[in-house]
């Protein structure tokens, strides 16, 4: 299909373009490492008090981790550095130029950029999961593995629809910059799973910034607690996500006022 | 010494006023913020609740009272960023600070000053808002009050010279967002930003004493929410002024050196 073959090639280009600087990658292993020193010493301050949280062990906990360095890695190498990009173009009218091109102008916005060392985040944090599950000593079926990849998939496509609306309201704000750090703040919010946060915060990170379904909700089918009721509402809600998103992004950009690129 | 007050207080002067027009960017900011210490009071205060009421000496209120005296230190704590000074130098912005009689660090000093007293007026409704939902238990005393009111510009002047030390790094090299982070990596358990200190291992909590970190975040919030005696208060406001003292002249050798490494371009 004509926009999967868009996306590849701009991969590619991304790709090549980030292989140009391969320090990078190294400091970037450095930024990692630190990241999993600091969450992991957080989890042995929590277990050298309690042997579990609301019920979460500690293997548990660190799929949990892992999940959430993952998600954060999807997030900093494809969706962040797009949504940035696109903030950047409705503030300067730079738009025009994907706007102009013959292909979905969604589409077009959502692949442009992808940030090929950040990655390094999504190995790291799958080398946390598989070190999780060999702690918790339970058997791996075929199927808890789809239903983590499935999870997965529908957690990163609501992260990329929240992230796409925010980044919308920029057609009539301009500047959102701050909301992008209000969301940010929410994200390292699923450190934790949710079920340890009072109610009200749960509801807003189930439906407001669905960390609940990209983080725990992933973690969960590792850890033996999903059930296909709920990954029936998560596949629902996606859908529900994507047409939203749609809709405000087109509606966003009946105020695009382009300032003379 | 007059004319410093003087433009001292102007700085401030403009600083508050153009921080007022951006009042809703400044609490959109202030919000995002306010995620962090409420995962970790939600997560300590189940620990709490978990273990029958009390964890290292704090009970969930005192967690929730530890944590949003939190928010007002953590924005007392934000100075120019050592990401500011790379850009600062790369971009050659500095040239221009160069070129005025006052040191560029006064200058930072007196325009974040001037931000902290919009900062502290939109920190109230904010602190009601949390101290509504998360009922804390704190006994205020006139001495601890004041003692936390010296301790919060304290702990802005220690990070001030800290984070300038560090992102004078960026005289010499540009690729320095890993050092950072090991910084603020440190900072972050040292400190007492992630828990109360007294939660740290007896090691950690030994090793904060000898290092500045703890008079940036455990000392003020302590100060006003602990049970510190009247000693114990002085002392703590005594070793700040020793970190500013020791930062500033750190500083003040360090400039010297790196400004002779600057080659502006642009600016």
């Amino acid at each position: 299909m004509n926009l999967f073959k868009i996306a590849w090639t701009y991969l590619r280009i991304g790709v090549m373009n980030e292989l140009q600087y391969r320090v990078n990658f190294f400091i970037q292993i450095l930024q990692s490492v630190i990241a999993v020193a600091t969450g992991l010493i957080g989890l042995s301050l929590v277990f050298g008090q309690v042997d579990n949280l609301s019920g979460w062990s500690r293997p548990e906990l660190l799929a949990v981790m892992g999940v959430h360095i993952l998600m954060g890695g999807v997030i900093r190498s494809a969706i962040q550095p797009n949504m940035e990009r696109l903030m950047n173009d409705v503030l300067n009218g730079t738009l025009d130029f994907a706007l102009t091109k013959p292909a979905d102008a969604q589409t077009l916005v959502s692949v442009r950029e992808f940030r090929f060392w950040q990655l390094t985040d999504v190995l790291v944090g799958l080398v946390i999961l598989v070190i999780a599950v060999i702690q918790l000593q339970t058997k791996m079926y075929a199927l808890q593995i789809v239903a983590f990849l499935a999870a997965l998939i529908l957690g990163g496509i609501m992260l990329y629809c929240v992230w796409l609306m925010v980044t919308s309201i920029a057609f009539w704000v301009i500047r959102v910059g701050d909301i992008v750090d209000l969301f940010q703040g929410l994200f390292a919010a699923g450190r934790w799973p949710i079920s340890v946060y009072p109610d009200w915060l749960r509801t807003g990170m189930t439906f407001l910034v669905p960390v609940a379904f990209a983080v725990t909700m992933p973690a969960e089918a590792v850890t033996n607690r999903l059930t296909s009721e709920s990954m029936l509402f998560a596949f629902g809600l996606t859908l529900l996500f994507m047409l939203l998103a749609r809709g405000v992004w087109l509606l966003g950009l009946r105020s695009y006022s382009g300032a003379s690129a | 010494m007059r004319r410093y007050v003087e433009y001292f207080l102007a700085t401030a002067r403009i600083s508050i006023l153009s921080q007022i027009q951006y009042r809703v960017a400044n609490y959109f900011y202030m919000i995002g913020m306010i995620a962090e210490p409420v995962i970790y009071l939600v997560v300590w205060s189940t620990i709490a609740k978990q273990l029958g009421g009390v964890v290292g000496g704090y009970t969930a209120g005192a967690f929730a009272a530890y944590y949003i005296v939190w928010t007002l230190v953590r924005n007392m704590n934000i100075v120019f960023t050592p990401f500011g000074w790379e850009n600062r130098i790369r971009e050659g912005e500095l040239s221009m600070s160069l070129m005025r009689p006052v040191h560029p660090i006064i200058s930072d000093i007196a325009y974040f000053s001037g931000w902290k007293v919009v900062v502290i007026i939109l920190w109230i409704p904010i602190a009601i808002f949390l101290a509504w939902i998360f009922k804390p238990t704190i006994e205020f005393t006139v001495l601890k009050a004041i003692v936390f009111f010296i301790a919060i510009w304290g702990a802005f002047l220690i990070r001030t010279m800290l984070l300038s030390l560090l992102g004078m790094i960026t005289f010499w090299t540009t690729r320095v967002s890993a050092i950072f982070d090991l910084y603020f990596a440190l900072e972050l358990i040292l400190s007492g930003r992630l828990v109360p200190m007294t939660l740290m291992p007896a090691w950690v909590q030994n090793l904060s004493n000898y290092l500045p970190f703890k008079y940036t975040f455990f000392f003020p919030i302590d100060a006003l929410v602990g049970n510190m005696s009247t000693n114990e208060l002085w002392m703590g406001i005594g070793m700040q002024i020793f970190w500013i003292t020791l930062g500033a002249s750190l500083l003040s050798l360090v400039w010297r050196v790196a400004i002779k490494q600057f080659s502006a371009v642009g600016g």
